[in-house]
């Protein structure tokens, strides 16, 4: 992987400056069944084509945002940091 | 052995260098490569090959065939004829036994033919299997190029440069340098790469740089190899000019030492005035190597004859040779003497660097050439690596004279033959990336830049079909031999050191690695330091320690969310212990939350923890959004821990704060001027003695250090290392993130329930631990104490019934209570006070009991006073 990467911040930087945590989740509500609990732990969706993933610059900025990559060309389609509430 | 000095050559006559060869004095010129100059000093076998030992000489001439691989100052596989001659080299040929001349082994190549076919050593030396290891040694010393030597140190430094360029062009010929010009004057910034040292010179608008590109990668990523240095090219534009690779003919004795590609005799002739042989015959599939009849007439060398094959129909071509020297040509069974036969079989398009890209390779039938398709759009093409200028060949004649008498060589580097091709096909091998794999055709150091078309075309005749169909292999990186140790680049182990670094240093402290951070391991007496604290006073730095500033409305909501315990009911100038887990239930890291204000924690993680904690922190924040900031101090601020029994009355000492037992009592935090210095003081202690924590801005940590060390001089005060810490640690039965945990382990069964408050509506790693609780635990770590007194390996097993059942985590023995302690990992229905366990030491088994609660000061009091 040797693609460049968008930063909301710092514009197109090369990829091994950032970490990735892997697809955006959606972290149940209230008290979750075991089956809701894994599927949101362990069942990811581990796409072949548009995902959304968490990123941080940890080597620039430090910021977190949102990316929409294609994980079949390593295509970035669009960057997001998360909005203040 | 010089011609005289001819127009155009690349010679600097007035300057001889000195070098040797196999110890013998020799000599070239400035402007010499280690090939030219060994050729001139009339030295014309250059290696031997890797399975059969054949005599092996200049053949390509343009660093792109294996033969003239040679040893130079002890780095292996240096290709001579593009490596320039330097004074005082020490030059070496390779993968001989004997001498050059007279290679031991080349008997492999009269008698093995038969028994040593493709493959052979996955079939025939399967039996017995133990045996595997001797044929293994044997294979190895045999076969292969030059050698490691693992006892030389590493002389040489590597380096990796960061570069940038709009345009980048790979290759500086004719049509490199029109489109690096058309690029230049449309006012982009362009960088040449070319590997040929007489291509250099700078163009209008644009600069060439010396080195390889090795591969184009994602994101228009270049690197090139450039000596000792890697160049990272990132360019907005790649145009691939690399030329076109030279084909060789197929025929018996195709390897012979005088059989060469045309380009040899251009380099040796127009380069470096030598007269490559003395009588030579021309073999050409196509117009371009027609050329050298002019440089061979211009050496003066009797060109017997020229044979075009797109004119004349040879069906049979053999060379042969005297101990693998080029005797004769025979054509069709007519007898030609020569000691030099150039052989063409036409020009193919160097596509690899766009197929690395991921453009598609076709077959042009018409020409006979593979050439890249569908090229990515920030890339382009041009001169002879798309095609342009290559004239048809003709294809069908790479392979006249095969299945004559005598080795046809389809692969050079790993000394495949045709029939080693066609047995591969007739074992079932059918597709050319079987072939690869299984002949290894291709995988030698020209990584098919000889062998890959004619490969291609043998299998496409076997096969009665044609080249389009049988495709081609996949093109990878790299494209040009590299140095391992350019890949590996110079190491960077950067160091954090803390404020009092030096001081430890000073001290004559053993520093070892914890994470990025350099520690005191101790200052040579781990027990005495130990002893110490117990019975005066320890100091310990404890600036690596991570340490974060959460601050703003909803700071008690954000760290009530992410910690299993309560913050709400926390007085300002409080401090709770906290255990930080993923919401999979697992343990991330520990550290203490200091309430400093009704918005203000301090918090600490460990010393490897904190940068995970920092962006674990503002991972959950992005998607909380609270009104909370999370400042990362770490490095701004040094810490110290003073422990023991004098504690109390040092700090008397530093500061006017009260700190009588009433005044500043266990868990509190208060800001205080400590030695003048502004300090945020901690009462904790995690090594079972009155301690403080004292927290100051790192500039004035040295100033803390020294002052504690003199002002408690009478109180016993003596510094201590990590190793007295954790047997001080161990002796209270506090677990060390990491060393007794692991990425599988939760609070529950790590025997911390209290921490857990799950009443609490939610918090991470809340649900998970629930279910840890509705399923039951698995297995609980514990103390214990051998009963013998030994300490058992950390790591080491448990055995339950004769079967591992649970292991160590942590073992020490401990001066001050007389006995061997550790944790360890236990089913739970062993996590019962005096439970008997069985650990393993070495061969023999050792008794341990269970201890729940801490070995030293179990209720605290000690600590608390």
């Amino acid at each position: 992987m040797s693609f460049l990467l968008p930063c909301p911040n710092c514009g197109p930087r090369p990829v091994d400056e950032f970490t990735c945590t892997g697809e955006v989740t959606v972290r149940p509500k209230g008290a979750p069944s075991l089956r809701e609990l894994t599927d949101y732990l362990y069942f990811k969706r581990n796409a072949a084509g548009i995902q959304r993933e968490w990123w941080r610059h940890r080597h620039g900025c430090q910021a977190w945002f949102v990316a929409e990559r294609d994980t079949r060309t390593n295509e970035v389609l669009s960057v997001e940091v998360p909005a203040k509430r | 052995m010089r011609l005289p000095p001819q127009s155009g050559e690349r010679l600097d006559r007035e300057r001889p260098l000195e070098f040797t060869f196999h110890g013998a004095a020799a000599r070239g010129f400035e402007g010499d490569s280690v090939a030219s100059a060994l050729f001139g000093e009339g030295q014309r076998v250059f290696s031997r090959s890797f399975k059969y030992h054949r005599p092996r000489g200049l053949l390509c001439c343009q660093g792109t065939c294996p033969n003239c691989m040679v040893t130079v100052d002890g780095t292996p596989n240096v290709r001579a004829c593009v490596t320039p001659l330097a004074a005082g080299m020490r030059v070496e040929a390779q993968n001989v036994r004997g001498s050059l001349d007279f290679d031991l082994l080349a008997v492999t190549d009269k008698i093995g033919g038969p028994f040593t076919p493709v493959g052979f050593y996955y079939r025939t030396m399967i039996r017995p299997r133990r045996a595997w290891p001797l044929y293994e040694r044997f294979l190895r010393s045999v076969a292969g190029l030059g050698k490691v030597d693992k006892h030389r140190g590493r002389e040489g430094r590597y380096d990796v440069e960061h570069r940038r360029a709009e345009v980048l062009v790979v290759g500086a010929g004719s049509a490199g340098r029109e489109a690096a010009r058309r690029h230049a004057a449309e006012g982009r910034r362009v960088v040449v790469v070319e590997a040929d040292p007489t291509l250099l010179d700078a163009g209008e608008g644009f600069e060439v740089v010396h080195g390889s590109a090795i591969g184009i990668y994602e994101g228009g990523l270049v690197p090139v190899d450039a000596g000792n240095v890697l160049l990272r090219y990132r360019a907005q534009h790649v145009v691939v000019a690399a030329g076109a690779m030279e084909q060789p003919l197929v025929f018996p004795g195709n390897d012979l030492v005088g059989v060469v590609l045309p380009e040899a005799v251009r380099r040796l002739v127009g380069r470096w005035s030598l007269k490559p042989g003395d009588r030579a015959v021309v073999i050409a599939a196509d117009a371009e190597a027609l050329d050298t009849v002019g440089f061979l007439e211009q050496a003066a060398t009797e060109v017997a004859e020229v044979v075009d094959l797109r004119e004349t129909r040879v069906r049979q071509i053999a060379a042969r040779g005297r101990t693998g020297r080029l005797a004769s040509v025979e054509l069709d069974g007519r007898k030609v003497a020569c000691d030099l036969l150039v052989m063409s079989g036409g020009r193919q398009p160097a596509y690899a660097l766009l197929a690395h890209a991921g453009a598609r390779v076709e077959y042009d039938s018409a020409r006979g050439i593979f050439l890249a398709a569908e090229i990515p759009s920030d890339m382009e093409v041009v001169g002879s690596a798309a095609g342009d200028g290559i004239s048809a060949a003709v294809p069908a004649a790479t392979y006249n004279g095969a299945g004559g008498k005598g080795k046809c060589f389809v692969c050079i580097c790993e000394d495949v033959t045709e029939k080693d091709m066609k047995r591969a096909l007739a074992e079932g091998f059918d597709s050319i990336e079987l072939a690869k794999r299984y002949t290894t055709v291709t995988m030698g150091p020209c990584q098919g830049k000889l062998c890959h078309v004619p490969s291609i075309r043998l299998y496409a005749r076997e096969n009665e079909t044609d080249e389009a169909t049988i495709g081609t292999t996949t093109a990878r990186p790299p494209w040009q031999p590299v140095e391992l140790g350019l890949l590996a680049g110079r190491p960077h182990e950067p160091a954090q050191r803390t404020a009092i670094h030096h001081r430890h240093e000073e001290l004559g402290a053993t520093m070892m690695w914890t994470g990025t951070w350099k520690r005191p391991h101790s200052y040579g007496d781990p027990a005495g330091e130990a002893k110490n604290v117990h019975e005066t006073l320890g100091l310990i730095d404890v600036s690596t320690l991570g340490k974060l500033l959460v601050t703003g409305p909803d700071a008690v909501e954000f760290l009530e969310r992410l910690y299993p315990n309560r913050f709400g009911d926390m007085k300002p100038g409080r401090i709770r212990y906290g255990v930080l887990n993923s919401d999979a239930g697992r343990i991330m890291d520990d550290g203490t939350i200091a309430r400093l204000s009704e918005e203000d924690f301090y918090v600490t993680t460990t010393s490897t923890g904190a940068g995970a904690v920092v962006e674990w922190f503002e991972w959950w924040n992005a998607i909380w959004q609270l009104d909370v900031e999370i400042v990362d101090v770490t490095g701004a601020l040094a810490a110290l821990n003073v422990a023991g029994p004098n504690a109390r009355e040092l700090m008397a000492r530093l500061t006017d704060l009260d700190v009588s037992s009433d005044g500043f009592t266990y868990l509190d935090a208060k800001h205080a001027q400590v030695a003048g210095v502004s300090s945020l003081l901690l009462r904790i202690g995690f090594v079972g003695e009155v301690g403080y924590e004292i927290h100051c801005p790192s500039p004035y940590g040295e100033h803390l250090w020294d002052t504690i060390l003199e002002r408690g001089a009478d109180l016993g005060a003596r510094p201590f290392g990590l190793e007295p810490q954790r047997i001080l640690r161990l002796e209270k039965m506090h677990i060390l993130i990491g060393q007794d945990t692991d990425s599988e382990s939760n609070v529950l069964e790590a025997s911390m329930p209290w921490i857990a408050k799950l009443d609490k509506d939610d918090f991470v790693g809340k649900w998970s631990l629930e279910h840890v609780l509705e399923r039951g635990f698995r297995e609980r770590l514990v103390g214990f104490e051998t009963e013998s007194g030994v300490v058992p390996l950390e790591g080491g097993q448990i055995v339950i019934d004769g079967r591992p059942g649970g292991r160590v985590t942590s073992a020490r023995w401990s001066d001050h209570l007389g006995r061997a302690i550790g944790m360890a990992w236990v089913p739970p229905e062993l996590a019962e006070e005096d439970a008997e366990l069985t650990i393993k030491v070495n061969d023999s088994v050792e008794r341990a009991r269970v201890r729940l609660r801490p070995f030293f000061d179990p209720d605290g009091e000690r600590l608390r006073s």
